[in-house]
C-alpha cells in the first residue's frame, strides 16, 4: 500500500511537468510581443533589449522554459507580473487561502447535503419526495454556477435585500458564493448517490443482512453506503476540480479577492506569467485531489487494496500477455 | 387495464419483429420514443434549434440595430422580453445569439469526439507502448480542469466563435479518448478482428471497417451528454469576456452585460439565464434518454 502511494506521488511529477510544458507552450505561441505591449510605441532598441532581458524573454523557447521550471522547482518562484512587477508567489500566498476556504466549505456543503438527500431519494424511490428531489437535481444540474449566482444576486441581493452582493466581509456575505460553488455539485452528488444506492440495495448481501435481523439503519449506513461510496468519491473529486476552475467566474461575480479575480485580471491584461501560474497551481491541486481519491478507494474497498498489494505481479502478467 | 396489457404485448411483439427485420437501430428508436422525459428533452432541443435557425421568422427586430431612445424597456407587447442597454430587442438577441451558442457547442462536440476517436482507437487497438504514451498524455490533459484549459487556450487564441470552439473542444478530448480506448480494447479481443487480420486487411482498414462501427453507440452517448456541458462552458467563457464578444449576441455575453445593470434592470439577467438553463436542461434530458435507449443494460 505504502509502495503504491509513493509510486502514485512520484507519478505526479511527470504529469505536473507535462501540464507546465503545455501551459507554457500555449502562452509562448500566443501572437503578440509582451515587451512591445508593456513599453508602448516609443521605445528604443536598447530599452527593448533591457526589458526583454529583465522579463527573461530574450532566450529561445527552451531557455525560457528551462529557467521557468528551474525557478518554480528551486525557489517556488512563478516569476513576476509583466505589468505590476509584483512577485506572483507573494500574491498567491495572499489570495489562495480565500479561494481554498471557499472551495473547502463548498465541498463540505455539497457532501453534507448531497449524500443524505441522495440516500433518502433512493430509499423512498418513486415517492413524491424522490420525484421532487430528482426534478430539483435536474434543474440544478442545468444551471451553470454563474447563472445560479446571478439569479441568486437578483433575488436575495437586489430584490429582497437579505444578502450583500459583493465581498466576503461578513458571515452573511459567504452564503451566496458558497451556494454558487456547492449547488450544482450537490445535484450531481445526489444523482450519483441515488443511482448507486438503488443498485446496491437490490444486492443479495443486503437481503442477507436483512434476514439476519439487522436494523434498517445499520444496513443502510454500514452495508449499503460503504458499497456505493466509490463512484460517489470519484464524482466528488471531479467536483473539486470544477469548483476550483469555476472560482474564476464565481469570484468575478461576487468581487472576491481570491485566485479567480487575480487570474481574470491577468487574462484581460494578457499577463501570461500570472495566468500560467494560476493554471499550474490549480492543476496541482486537482492532481492532489485525484491522489486523495485514489487512496480513498483503497481505504474503503479491501478488494482494491488487495489488487494494489499484488499489482507488481499483475503488471508482469499483463506485459507478458501483450507480447504473445 | 387489459387493453393496456394488450397494447404492451402488441408493442413487444412489434419490437421483436422489428429487431429481426430492421436491426437494432429501429429498436433503439422505439425505446427512445417511449421515454417520456427524454422526449420532453428532445422537444425542447428541437424547438430551440428551430427557434435559432429560423430566428428571422420569430421576430421582426434586428438583433444589432441600436435605438438608444428605447433602452431598458420592460417586457411588454412590443418587445416581449424588453430591450437591452442599447435599445436592442432582447428576444431577438437571444434567439439570434442561440445560433452561436448551439453551433459552437455542436462544433466543439464534433471536434473533440473526432480527436477522441482518433487517439482512443489508436491507443486501444495497438496497445503496448503507443497506448502507454497516449494514456500518459491524456493524464496530463485531464489534470487541467476543462474550463480552465478552455480559458487558457482562448485567452491565448483570442475571442471569436472558431477559437472558442477550439478552446472548448480541448477539454472534451481526454474523456472521449479514454472511453473510446476502453471500448476498442474490449472489441480487439473478438474473433472477427482476428479473422479480418488473417484475411490480410491492414490496420487502418480493420479499425475503420470492423472496430469503429461497433463503437458508435458509446460514442453517441458520450457526445450527446457533453453538449450540455459545452454550452455551459461557452456561456461561461463569454460571460467573463473571452469566447464570443459584443456586439455578437451570445447568451453568456448578454448575461455579462446584464450583470452590470443587475440592480436596476432584471430582464437582461433573468432571460439569458433562462435560455442557458433550459437549453442545458433539454440536452441533459435527451442525452440521458439516448444513453438509456442505446445501452439498456445501464438502466436495468
Amino acid at each position: 500500500m505504502a509502495k503504491y502511494i509513493i509510486k502514485r506521488i512520484l507519478w505526479m511529477i511527470p504529469v505536473m511537468l507535462g501540464v507546465l510544458i503545455i501551459v507554457f507552450t500555449i502562452s509562448y505561441l500566443t501572437p503578440g510581443d509582451p515587451v512591445i505591449t508593456i513599453l508602448g510605441s516609443g521605445y528604443t532598441p536598447e530599452k527593448y533589449a533591457a526589458k526583454a532581458a529583465e522579463l527573461n524573454l530574450d532566450k529561445g523557447y527552451f531557455g525560457q522554459l528551462g529557467s521557468y521550471i528551474w525557478g518554480i522547482v528551486t525557489r517556488f518562484d512563478f516569476g513576476k507580473s509583466f505589468y505590476s512587477n509584483l512577485s506572483i508567489t507573494g500574491e498567491f500566498a495572499r489570495r489562495f487561502p480565500i479561494t481554498a476556504a471557499l472551495g473547502i466549505f463548498g465541498c463540505i456543503i455539497m457532501v453534507v447535503l448531497g449524500l443524505p438527500l441522495g440516500i433518502l431519494s433512493a430509499v423512498k424511490q418513486y415517492s413524491v419526495l424522490d420525484y421532487t428531489l430528482t426534478v430539483i437535481a435536474l434543474v440544478l444540474a442545468a444551471m451553470p454556477g454563474f447563472v445560479l449566482a446571478i439569479l441568486g444576486l437578483v433575488l436575495f441581493g437586489v430584490r429582497l435585500r437579505w444578502l450583500p452582493i459583493t465581498g466576503l466581509d461578513t458571515p452573511k456575505s459567504w452564503i451566496l458564493p458558497l451556494a454558487t460553488n456547492a449547488m450544482p455539485c450537490v445535484a450531481m452528488i445526489m444523482r450519483q448517490t441515488r443511482t448507486n444506492m438503488l443498485e446496491v440495495i437490490r444486492q443479495d448481501y443486503i437481503r442477507t443482512a436483512r434476514s439476519k435481523g439487522l436494523s434498517e439503519r445499520t444496513i443502510l449506513w454500514k452495508h449499503a453506503l460503504k458499497n456505493c461510496l466509490i463512484p460517489i468519491i470519484t464524482v466528488t473529486g471531479g467536483m473539486v476540480a470544477m469548483v476550483m476552475a469555476g472560482s474564476i467566474i464565481t469570484e468575478n461575480i461576487f468581487n472576491i479577492k481570491g485566485m479567480g479575480t487575480y487570474m481574470y485580471a491577468a487574462i484581460m491584461q494578457r499577463d501570461y506569467p500570472i495566468v500560467n501560474g494560476c493554471v499550474l497551481l490549480i492543476a496541482f491541486i486537482v492532481c492532489c485531489v485525484n491522489l486523495i481519491v485514489d487512496i480513498c478507494y483503497a481505504l474503503i474497498d479491501p478488494r482494491i487494496r488487495a489488487r494494489y498489494a499484488s499489482s507488481g505481479k499483475k503488471h508482469k502478467k499483463k506485459a507478458h500477455k501483450e507480447v504473445t | 387495464m387489459t387493453r393496456k396489457k394488450q397494447r404492451d404485448e402488441k408493442l413487444a411483439a412489434n419490437l421483436t419483429e422489428l429487431t429481426r427485420k430492421q436491426g437494432q437501430w429501429r429498436e433503439v428508436l422505439m425505446r427512445l420514443v417511449r421515454n417520456k422525459v427524454g422526449m420532453f428533452g428532445a422537444i425542447l432541443c428541437i424547438a430551440l434549434v428551430i427557434l435559432c435557425i429560423g430566428a428571422p421568422l420569430f421576430t421582426k427586430w434586428d438583433p444589432y440595430e441600436q435605438a438608444v431612445i428605447n433602452k431598458f424597456i420592460y417586457p411588454g407587447r412590443e418587445h416581449i422580453f424588453g430591450t437591452d442597454d442599447f435599445g436592442r430587442d432582447l428576444w431577438a438577441r437571444l434567439i439570434y445569439g442561440g445560433r452561436y451558442s448551439l453551433l459552437i457547442a455542436f462544433g466543439a462536440t464534433c471536434f473533440s469526439t473526432c480527436m477522441g476517436v482518433l487517439l482512443g482507437s489508436i491507443a486501444g487497438y495497438f496497445g503496448g507502448r503507443t497506448d502507454l504514451l497516449i494514456t500518459r498524455f491524456l493524464d496530463i490533459l485531464q489534470a487541467i480542469p476543462s474550463l480552465l484549459l478552455a480559458i487558457a487556450i482562448s485567452s491565448a487564441l483570442g475571442s471569436g466563435p472558431f477559437n472558442t470552439m477550439l478552446a472548448i473542444s480541448m477539454g472534451g478530448i481526454a474523456g472521449g479518448a479514454r472511453m473510446m480506448r476502453s471500448v476498442v480494447m474490449s472489441i480487439r479481443g473478438n474473433e472477427y478482428i482476428e479473422a479480418a487480420k488473417a484475411t490480410g486487411s491492414s490496420n487502418a482498414r480493420t479499425i475503420a471497417t470492423h472496430v469503429l462501427p461497433n463503437t458508435i453507440a458509446p460514442l453517441i452517448i458520450n457526445a450527446s451528454l457533453s453538449i450540455g456541458g459545452n454550452i455551459m462552458s461557452i456561456s461561461g467563457l463569454s460571460f467573463i469576456g473571452l469566447g464570443v464578444q459584443a456586439p455578437t449576441p451570445e447568451w453568456g455575453s448578454i448575461l455579462a452585460v446584464g450583470k452590470t445593470y443587475i440592480r436596476d434592470f432584471w430582464p437582461l439577467v433573468v432571460f439569458p439565464s433562462m435560455f442557458i438553463a433550459i437549453t442545458i436542461f433539454g440536452f441533459n434530458l435527451f442525452g440521458d434518454a439516448l444513453r438509456d435507449a442505446l445501452d439498456p443494460k445501464l438502466k436495468d
